[in-house]
């Protein structure tokens, strides 16, 4: 492997411990299971990637002239269903939150370890199902499913790839489980619920919603399956069904879902802007208390993707203030991570540039939330590109460059190997820049008018798309950047030292890449985290 | 290449206050954290690599502010926000009626006096319209965005919504719930027109028979006379003056007679039934297009006292012999 001509001594880690595909597909350890989800959510994030790049290529112009509009629907379908269900929900929890839960409190693994594997599984078998499906057969009707298209009127794949969404919601289920016990049961003597680092507040609040959520829309797509195999009449309003109904199911998963997504982010973001500002973080208690407010109030809101359906405008109410309410928790977060970097010492290095990447972009698209949970408001923009441009902020804005950020951060401990600094900072700003570019214009165009999954689109909304289209381009080269110098960095790169940030955090206390037990003796816990008052006990003010 | 919309309904105003109330706010929190972000960057960044930093004490007045001047913001966007929403659902009693079929991939628009378009729809400048939707597949939505008017038309029920045109010109309709293959050629035009050129267009073409009287028609055609006629001991409740009305049912609730009552009565008798008649009426789910029950709802409609303002033209009399007598108080 990478240490082939190195010498014989070396140190064992996780990684040189065990060799050969069967070590591999068979390991209960929880940061090669890391390794393992890192491999897949990559693969479905690239299919997923190249889905959208088609996307754009098609909305150069505006006629529908590079593919047929069944094809377009696919695409957008697959980009949709590969990204959310494969590479969004899996991505930080099973990268991150599985290679650091333990270590960051100090334990050996997960609570679960074998439970864990099969977690891995389930999400492969899923997603390679729904990849068969939407590549082999073809699905059109978009993530959301929405019925009766869905079930009756659709000539896609839909149950095959709501069996791969069913098969790895199971995953999502199990790993969320194997966090919380972990969490509740693992952490290392002296390592109190408020001496926890906020990675792992955010991974408790995400798991809390991954177990009470997911199996509504396991329920939900298993209707979806039954009144399309055997005409059950339940979401079909011609045998009596209620089409609106299905909304219902869906958004009660799918709005805790993109807490799911973005609840993760944060928690990184709260690591990587105390590392990097070398202070403790500003407010702890709030962040933590606001990640599983966040995870509450989340389960309360899924109305608001229905204020045109013709829900009763009482719900309507009710759901537009719940929405609001939300938001307040959020703002907390932003407003606790700049205070943290007043005063701090505050070091430029790639992970950092994500992180205030991240608190722009996940600002902005939030405010304009607010807009969508404004009832008056909403009824213009929704279903525009409105809505694709702020939820795109969110996921890709807001979770994305987080992962990309934290997987920077950890990249040193996670392979023992350090990433060229020059080639990360210049990919932060081509995300940066290629992701404004592409999403901005579709604010604009959206509030113009342009629905959204449209394959054909009057003339005058071109050059907004040109725009999207060029971003997009750019967007694309950035996320190829890492791609390569993280593989490259694996054979060529620097070793890493065990604390090459100077960070708090047990994690930061192993060798990198960590011994298979992560700790040579359990670690005791004496104090706060983020304690970086080193040689500074006399506290001022 | 136009940057904002045309406002061209009487609550596109409304709307884009609205926006520009959000706009600002969006503006000032996303320059202001984006400036401290950069500012203290910039301001406090490492200057040597053993640097620590200062130590700040948390503040709890800080966090309380922090999270009450958010919420008052988000309360007063929810409020007015309210405030707009309950002017969009709320019609005018003086629309005029139009009626809409959505179907893979058409709008098809009925006019009351028998007008018919296909994916356009003309409507005059400064009078309230009311649309009347059902969708004969899978959901769809009508979306005017020069308007801001928005309605997901969803099949097995009507949707109703309004909108009142106030500047003329021609408007972009699009389907705005995805609705399969041909999603995007579910589109059409608009056309507001000052009243005078209304009152031109409504002239010109070869209107058929009125909605009313075409629901007449069926109205005999599936037998619906045969019990809902006027005669004494009839088996079923006279439906003259029926709509708008309240309505007593069996279940000991009461509610007011309106175009969903009886589209459900049609399709699904049994589920509303009226107090003191029994469950016989058998189901005509599946037996009538939904424009036919359009046309039907629009005649059970022509029954109760004054057409509505703006016309339903009633056209072609002695179509349904017993239950023409009652026509006699409808206007004209």
């Amino acid at each position: 492997m990478t240490n082939a001509n190195e010498p014989v001594n070396r140190r064992v880690n996780y990684l040189n411990a065990r060799y050969g595909v069967r070590s591999w597909l068979l390991t209960t350890d929880h940061k090669r299971i890391a390794i393992l989800y890192l491999i897949g959510v990559t693969f479905f994030f690239a299919l997923g990637g190249l889905a959208a790049a088609l996307i754009r290529l098609e909305l150069l112009t505006p006629a529908g002239d590079v593919f047929q509009a069944e094809v377009y629907n696919k695409l957008f379908t697959t980009h949709g269903v590969l990204m959310v269900f494969f590479f969004m929900i899996p991505a930080i929890p099973g990268v991150l939150g599985n290679f650091l839960i333990p270590l960051m409190i100090g334990a050996k693994d997960v609570a679960f370890p074998r439970l864990n594997l099969l977690s891995w599984y389930l999400f492969a078998i899923g997603g390679l199902t729904a990849f068969w499906a939407v590549v082999h057969g073809g699905v059109d009707t978009g993530w959301t499913f929405y019925t009766p298209y869905s079930t009756v009127y659709s000539n896609g794949w839909v149950v095959v790839t709501a069996v791969g969404i069913f098969i790895s919601g199971f995953s999502s289920i199990l790993t969320g489980l194997n966090f919380l016990v972990t969490i509740h049961t693992m952490r290392a003597p002296g390592m109190t619920w408020m001496r926890m680092p906020l990675f792992c507040w955010g991974m408790y609040a995400t798991g809390i919603i991954q177990i009470l959520g997911t199996p509504v829309i396991a329920i939900t797509l298993l209707l979806v399956a039954a009144e399309r195999l055997f005409q059950l009449g339940i979401f079909n309003p011609a045998q009596g069904g209620d089409p609106v109904l299905f909304q219902h199911l869906f958004w009660f998963y799918s709005h805790p879902a993109v807490y799911i997504m973005i609840l993760p982010a944060m928690a990184i973001i709260s690591e990587l802007v105390t590392a990097f500002s070398r202070k403790p973080i500003f407010g702890y208690k709030f962040i933590a208390g606001s990640s599983v407010a966040i995870a509450v109030l989340s389960f309360l809101v899924w109305g608001h993707h229905m204020f045109v359906s013709g829900q009763s405008v009482y719900a309507g109410l009710l759901f537009s203030i719940l929405s609001f309410m939300v938001a307040i928790p959020s703002a907390i977060k932003v407003f606790n991570w700049t205070a943290t970097l007043y005063k701090g010492s505050v070091s430029y290095q790639t992970p950092l540039l994500y992180a205030l990447g991240f608190i722009g972009l996940f600002t902005f698209g939030g405010l304009t939330g607010l807009m969508l949970a404004t009832l008056g408001l909403d009824i213009h923009v929704h279903d525009t590109y409105f809505i694709v441009a702020h939820f795109h902020y969110i996921m890709v804005g807001g979770t994305i460059m987080a992962y990309m950020g934290g997987l920077h951060f950890w990249w040193p401990k996670i392979s023992g190997k350090l990433y060229p600094e020059m080639w990360s900072r210049v990919s932060a700003w081509v995300i940066f820049i290629g992701f404004n570019l592409t999403f901005f214009p579709q604010f604009i165009v959206g509030y113009l008018g342009m629905p959204r999954r449209y394959h054909q689109y009057p003339e005058e909304f071109q050059v907004l798309n040109v725009m999207s289209t060029a971003g997009a381009s750019i967007l694309g080269v950035g996320y190829v950047i890492p791609l390569v110098y993280f593989i490259w960095s694996m054979r060529y790169g620097k070793a890493a030292a065990d604390n090459p940030w100077g960070a708090t955090g047990l994690e930061w206390e192993t060798p990198s890449p960590p011994p298979t037990d992560n700790f040579p003796d359990t670690p005791t816990v004496s104090g706060r985290p983020y304690d970086y008052r080193t040689g500074r006990e006399e506290a001022i003010g | 290449m136009p940057f904002f919309p045309d406002e061209a309904s009487s609550f596109a105003g409304n709307v884009d206050a609205l926006y520009g109330f959000l706009i600002a706010v969006t503006a000032f929190f996303s320059i202001l954290i984006g400036t401290l972000v950069v500012v203290f960057a910039i301001r406090y960044r490492r200057r040597s690599p053993d640097e620590v930093a200062t130590e700040v004490h948390e503040s709890a007045v800080l966090e309380l502010v922090w999270t009450l001047i958010p919420l008052g913001l988000v309360l007063v966007m929810f409020v007015w926000g309210a405030r707009v929403y309950f002017k969009i659902t709320r019609p005018p009693a003086n629309a005029i009626e139009i009626y809409v079929t959505g179907k893979q991939w058409m709008w098809k628009i009925q006019h009351t006096d028998g007008h018919r378009e296909m994916n356009e729809l003309h409507v005059p400048v400064g009078t309230p319209v009311r649309l009347t939707m059902a969708s004969e597949d899978v959901i769809h939505s009508f979306y005017v965005p020069a308007f801001r008017f928005k309605r997901d038309v969803v099949p097995g029920r009507f949707s109703t919504a309004w909108f009142e045109a106030v500047r003329p010109g021609r408007y972009h309709l699009f389907c705005a719930e995805y609705c399969g293959t041909r999603h995007s050629n579910m589109i059409g035009w608009v056309y507001a027109l000052k009243p005078a050129d209304y009152q031109i267009w409504l002239s010109g073409g070869v209107p058929g028979e009125s909605l009313a009287s075409a629901g007449a028609k069926r109205f005999i055609e599936h037998a619906c006379n045969t019990c809902h006629g006027d005669q004494a001991g009839a088996r079923g409740p006279s439906l003259t003056g029926l709509f708008g009305r309240q309505i007593h049912l069996q279940s000991g609730l009461t509610l007011i007679a309106d175009e969903a009552y009886i589209r459900e009565s049609i399709v699904n008798p049994q589920a509303k039934l009226l107090a003191g008649y029994p469950p016989i009426m058998p189901t005509f789910q599946g037996l009538i297009s939904e424009e036919g029950l359009l046309q039907l709802t629009a005649y059970i409609k022509s029954l109760s006292s004054a057409p509505a303002a703006g016309g339903a033209a009633q056209t072609g009399p002695a179509l349904a012999p017993p239950i023409t007598p009652e026509r006699k108080s409808s206007k004209r």
